[in-house]
């Protein structure tokens, strides 16, 4: 068996924008990978084409030994592989219980989704205790927990995380990246993409660097952490 | 006692519009277009009961199931053939222009099947109705029929869409396709689904409608269509409670315009009234305001 996920030579475009160029990576089971890089350079684009948002042009998306480049994206949350999309996207009409129920549309054991949902909810104390709020009214940390438990409904073997940190206070930053490393030391393999990737690298085991589409550089997170190139360029140093 | 009867009368029109609001407003909540097709559904199924009843000398009972199997069929056709392969068109306009071309096409081939010349229809409520206040006031048997079915189908549909999971599946993608698609929603299907209902729904409203007002052309469906159309804005579109109530409203507003002002005049205020709701209050009673996203 190889990688949990392994991404090879995949392009997309946009009409005629060629977003992602050959890009290829893989995230083995239990690693926490990040993806980084500028505004445009195709991260979003990658998360959204695994989750089957986007078809790519070629290549292949293996994910556990299957293809799913071509694969419907409702069926790819079923087996196994959830997103947290960027800007949160929680239904906002609904109440907090109402998006995490949904976060288990794919589940069918009921007892099952109830153990989840006391679950999800002994790790977000704050979800439990806002559970009849309609989401919308929840703040922007809040709503991001909202979407990292709606995620973990699905039980995922892979999260896809997108931007997680987007927008918010430096006390929920620590916070949410405190939930990215308890969800990770739980079992859940993560795919985090950040403009953080200062806080990206720091979690992470291994990164990938995305630049105008291609993956221009890999390695070990902390070796990727103190390179001068990366440094420069991403970390402000 | 005639504001009275009035008033039940257009009680009665304003649920045969809440019905068709519904098929409307649901479409636009989940599939984000106009099904400006919509009305003539509800001719379509009329046919349907007129042949099974009259032609062929069936039970109504039967033709108004055979309408709303064959509405329901056909609403789902319409959207995989001509609708879907739009639904990502670089502009929204190419599914709304479709949607007119459907409504020609189903006007013109029942012109071409049935004829033009209106067909009298015979009504699928054989109840003569009941009589109050000795006498005074008498209320038809289809008019009771038509407000229970209303109640009927708006409690149902939000049982359906509150306590199941294909509910809860139009919920989410009313509100986000996407996020729906990351919940492992399959959009396409719940979207036919929308179709499936609003399009049995327009069946049931036909039944209705042409057993109150017994004549039918092609173009029956066109104005109660456009009308329902107006409920729908007025109500809020994509709010099913909105449609109930704009449906009603409008009905009344119709029925007592035709008995107060003029019965030439009542259809100049029902779209009147649109154009009032669009200058002053353009996302309706119930509606919410669109948040642009940046």
């Amino acid at each position: 068996m190889g990688a949990l996920l392994e991404v090879k030579n995949l392009n997309v475009y946009y009409g005629v924008i060629h977003a992602l160029k050959d890009v290829s990576f893989h995230v083995n089971k239990g690693e926490v990978v990040a993806l980084i890089g500028a505004n445009g350079a195709g991260k979003t684009t990658t998360l959204h084409t695994l989750s089957g948002l986007l078809r790519p042009q070629s290549g292949s998306i293996l994910y556990q030994d299957k293809e799913i480049a071509r694969m419907p994206g409702h069926k790819i949350v079923s087996m196994g592989m959830a997103q947290v999309p960027e800007g949160r996207r929680v239904f906002a009409d609904l109440t907090v219980e109402q998006n995490l129920r949904l976060g288990a549309f794919t589940r069918k054991d009921k007892n099952e989704i109830d153990e989840t949902l006391s679950m999800v909810y002994e790790r977000f104390p704050r979800l439990k205790e806002r559970q009849k709020q309609v989401s919308g009214t929840l703040s922007g940390g809040e709503q991001q927990m909202l979407a990292m438990g709606r995620a973990l409904m699905s039980h995922p073997d892979i999260i896809l995380m997108d931007e997680p940190s987007m927008g918010l206070s430096p006390i929920m930053v620590g916070e949410i990246f405190n939930i990215i490393e308890k969800v990770h030391a739980d079992g859940t393999t993560v795919l985090l993409v950040e403009q953080n990737a200062k806080k990206a690298l720091k979690v992470a085991d291994r990164a990938y660097v995305l630049e105008t589409g291609r993956i221009t550089m890999e390695g070990k997170a902390s070796d990727l952490l103190h390179d001068e190139a990366i440094q420069k360029a991403y970390l402000g140093e | 006692m005639s504001f009275l009867t009035a008033l039940v009368s257009g009680l009665s029109l304003g649920s045969i519009y809440a019905i068709i609001a519904l098929g409307y407003t649901m479409v636009y909540g989940i599939a984000k277009m106009l099904n400006f097709a919509h009305g003539d559904f509800i001719m379509v199924g009329c046919y349907i009961i007129f042949t099974v009843a009259s032609t062929w000398g069936s039970s109504p009972v039967l033709g108004v199931i055979a309408a709303i199997v064959l509405c329901t069929l056909l609403g789902v056709a319409t959207e995989r053939v001509a609708y879907r392969p739009l639904r990502h068109a670089a502009s929204p306009l190419a599914v709304l222009i479709t949607a007119i071309g459907v409504s020609y096409l189903l006007e013109n081939l029942a012109l071409l099947i049935f004829g033009a010349d209106a067909k009298a229809f015979t009504s699928v409520i054989p109840w003569n109705g009941i009589s109050l206040f000795g006498g005074q006031l008498h209320i038809q048997g289809v008019t009771i029929v038509t407000i229970a079915v209303s109640v009927v189908v708006l409690v149902a549909l939000q049982l359906f869409i509150h306590r199941t999971r294909s509910g809860q599946a139009m919920l989410a993608a009313s509100q986000d396709q996407g996020a729906a698609t990351l919940m492992g929603i399959d959009v396409n299907r719940t979207i036919s689904l929308t179709f499936a209902i609003g399009s049995g729904l327009a069946a049931v409203a036909g039944a209705l409608l042409c057993s109150a007002y017994p004549s039918l052309s092609p173009y029956t469906g066109a104005m109660p269509g456009i009308k329902a159309f107006v409920a729908a804005v007025l109500g809020g579109i994509g709010s099913i409670p909105g449609a109930m109530i704009g449906g009603l409203v409008l009905g009344i507003i119709e029925i007592l315009a035709k008995t107060y002002i003029s019965s030439q005049l009542s259809d100049a205020i029902v779209f009147g009234i649109l154009i009032v709701v669009l200058l002053f209050k353009p996302t309706g009673l119930l509606g919410k305001v669109v948040q642009e996203k940046v």
